[in-house]
C-alpha cells in the first residue's frame, strides 16, 4: 500500500535535518577537543606520544568511516554495552573527526615559523604557555579554512549513521521512500537539504583560503 | 561481563573475503579509470568550453561535492529505475562511484591544467597544432604529473568510500563482511578483520604510488 507524498512526508524529512545537525555538532565539538589533543601529541617532544598519535590518525584516515561506525556499534554490543545507534554514531564520528582535525591542526601548528618557537623559549615561556600564547593563536589563522572544509566532510559523513539505523536526514529519506516510492522527489529533496547545509560552508572555506593566500602573497 | 571473541569462523571465510578484496579492487579501479576520463572531459569543458557547458560542469561538481555519497547512490539506484532505467546493484554502484570521483577529479585536473604555463600552450599553437591537439599532446601529461599525488590520494579515498555500496547490496568487501557476519553471528570480529584489510590496502597503495612516483616522475622539472 503506497502512501502519497504530501506535506507531512516533506515535513518529516525537513525535520530530520535537526538530527543531522545535532550529530554533526556533537562530533565537531568532541572532535575539536580530541583533535587538539591529537595535534599536540603529534608535535610533542616525546617520541612515544608522537607515534601513538600518528598511528591513531593513520587508522582513521586509512579505513572506511562505515567500518568505524560498525566497529563502535557492534563492538559495544560484543562488550555487552548495548549502545543505541545515536550514541554509537556520535562516538564513531567524534573519533573520526579527532583524527582528521588532529592532522589538519598538526599542519597548522607546524606552519608557524620556528623563529616564533625559539623567540618564545628565549623569553622563558614553558611549553604550555609557549603553545597557548605564541604558537596556537598563529596556527589558528591557518587552520580556519581547512577546518570549515572538514565540517562539510563531517556533515556528509553523518549520513552513514542511517546504515546503522539512526534516523537522521538520509534515513528519514529512506523511510519516506519506502512508504511512497517517489525516489526522485525524496532523494532530490534530501540532497537539496544537504546541499543547503554544505554549500555555504564550502564557499566560506574557499573565500577564507583565498583571503589567506592573498595575505601571504603581499 | 565476559567477552569472547571468536575469530575462527571469520578466518574460515577467507576465500569469501579474498574474493571480496578482488571485487573492491575491481570496482575502485574501474570507477577511477572511468571517473578520470569523465573528469578530463569536464575539466576541458570548464576551462575552454562554451559558457552553458562551463556552468553545467560547475553545477555538477558543486552538487556532488556538497551532498553525501550515500544519498547519491540511493538517488541513482532507486531513482533511475523509476525513470525507466533498470540497473543492477553492481552497475548502480559503479555509476555512482564514477559520478562521485569524476567531480572531485575534475577540480584536481583543472588545477593541474592551469599549472601548465601559458607559454607551452602558445608554443603548441605556434607550431600549428589545433586546440584539442595542444590539450592532448602538450598540456595533459605535465598537468597529470603535477596532480599525480592528489589523484592517487583520491583513489585511496575512493576505495574507502566504495564500502558504502554495501548499502544497496552491491558486491564488494563490505557486502561480503555483512554476509559472513549474518551467517556466523560474529559481527565485531568480522568487521575488525575487514577494517584491517582496508587499512592494509590503503597503506599498500600509498607505498605503491610513492614508488611509482619516484620511478616515473624522477627526472627534474623546470618550474
Amino acid at each position: 500500500m503506497l502512501r502519497q507524498f504530501g506535506p507531512a512526508e516533506a515535513l518529516f524529512i525537513v525535520a530530520a535535518v535537526q538530527w543531522t545537525l545535532a550529530l554533526s555538532g556533537i562530533a565537531f565539538l568532541g572532535g575539536g577537543i580530541g583533535g587538539l589533543a591529537v595535534a599536540l601529541a603529534r608535535v610533542s617532544p616525546q617520541a612515544g606520544l608522537r607515534r601513538l598519535a600518528t598511528g591513531f590518525i593513520q587508522l582513521f584516515q586509512g579505513t572506511p568511516l562505515l567500518m568505524q561506525l560498525f566497529l563502535v556499534f557492534f563492538g559495544a554490543n560484543a562488550f555487552g554495552l548495548g549502545l543505541n545507534p545515536w550514541l554509537a554514531a556520535a562516538i564513531a564520528l567524534t573519533l573520526n573527526a579527532s583524527a582528521f582535525l588532529g592532522e589538519i591542526w598538526r599542519g597548522a601548528i607546524q606552519s608557524v615559523p620556528t623563529g616564533q618557537w625559539e623567540a618564545g623559549t628565549a623569553l622563558g615561556l614553558h611549553y604550555g604557555r609557549l603553545m597557548r600564547l605564541v604558537v596556537l593563536p598563529q596556527a589558528a589563522r591557518v587552520a580556519v579554512a581547512p577546518t570549515v572544509g572538514f565540517l562539510v566532510q563531517l556533515i556528509k559523513g553523518t549520513s552513514l549513521a542511517a546504515i546503522i539505523g539512526f534516523t537522521e536526514l538520509t534515513r528519514a529519506g529512506q523511510i519516506i521512500n519506502n512508504a511512497t516510492f517517489r525516489p526522485f522527489l525524496v532523494f532530490g529533496l534530501v540532497a537539496t537539504l544537504y546541499f543547503a547545509l554544505c554549500w555555504p560552508l564550502s564557499l566560506l572555506a574557499g573565500r577564507i583560503e583565498r583571503r589567506m593566500a592573498a595575505g601571504r602573497a603581499r | 561481563m565476559s567477552i569472547q571473541l571468536r575469530f575462527g569462523p571469520v578466518l574460515d571465510a577467507w576465500r569469501e573475503l579474498a574474493a571480496g578484496i578482488w571485487l573492491t579492487l575491481q570496482l575502485s579501479a574501474g570507477a577511477m579509470v572511468l571517473g578520470l576520463l569523465l573528469a578530463i572531459g569536464c575539466a576541458w569543458l570548464k576551462l575552454y568550453g562554451p559558457r552553458p557547458a562551463r556552468f553545467a560542469v560547475n553545477v555538477y561538481v558543486e552538487v556532488v561535492r556538497n551532498t553525501p555519497f550515500l544519498v547519491q547512490i540511493f538517488f541513482i539506484f532507486f531513482g533511475l529505475p523509476a525513470a525507466g532505467l533498470r540497473l543492477s546493484p553492481d552497475a548502480a554502484a559503479l555509476l555512482a562511484l564514477v559520478v562521485n570521483v569524476g567531480a572531485y577529479a575534475t577540480e584536481i585536473i583543472r588545477a593541474g591544467i592551469e599549472s601548465v604555463s601559458h607559454g607551452q600552450v602558445e608554443a603548441g599553437l605556434a607550431l600549428g597544432l589545433r586546440r584539442l591537439q595542444v590539450f592532448r599532446l602538450v598540456v595533459l601529461k605535465p598537468a597529470l604529473r603535477a596532480v599525480y599525488p592528489a589523484l592517487t590520494s583520491q583513489f585511496i579515498l575512493l576505495m574507502l568510500t566504495s564500502s558504502v555500496v554495501s548499502a544497496i547490496s552491491a558486491n564488494d568487501l563490505t557486502s561480503v563482511a555483512n554476509n559472513v557476519q549474518s551467517r556466523t553471528f560474529t559481527s565485531f570480529e568480522v568487521y575488525i578483520v575487514v577494517t584491517l584489510i582496508y587499512l592494509a590496502l590503503s597503506l599498500a597503495f600509498s607505498a605503491l604510488f610513492a614508488a611509482i612516483d619516484r620511478r616515473v616522475f624522477a627526472y627534474p622539472v623546470a618550474r
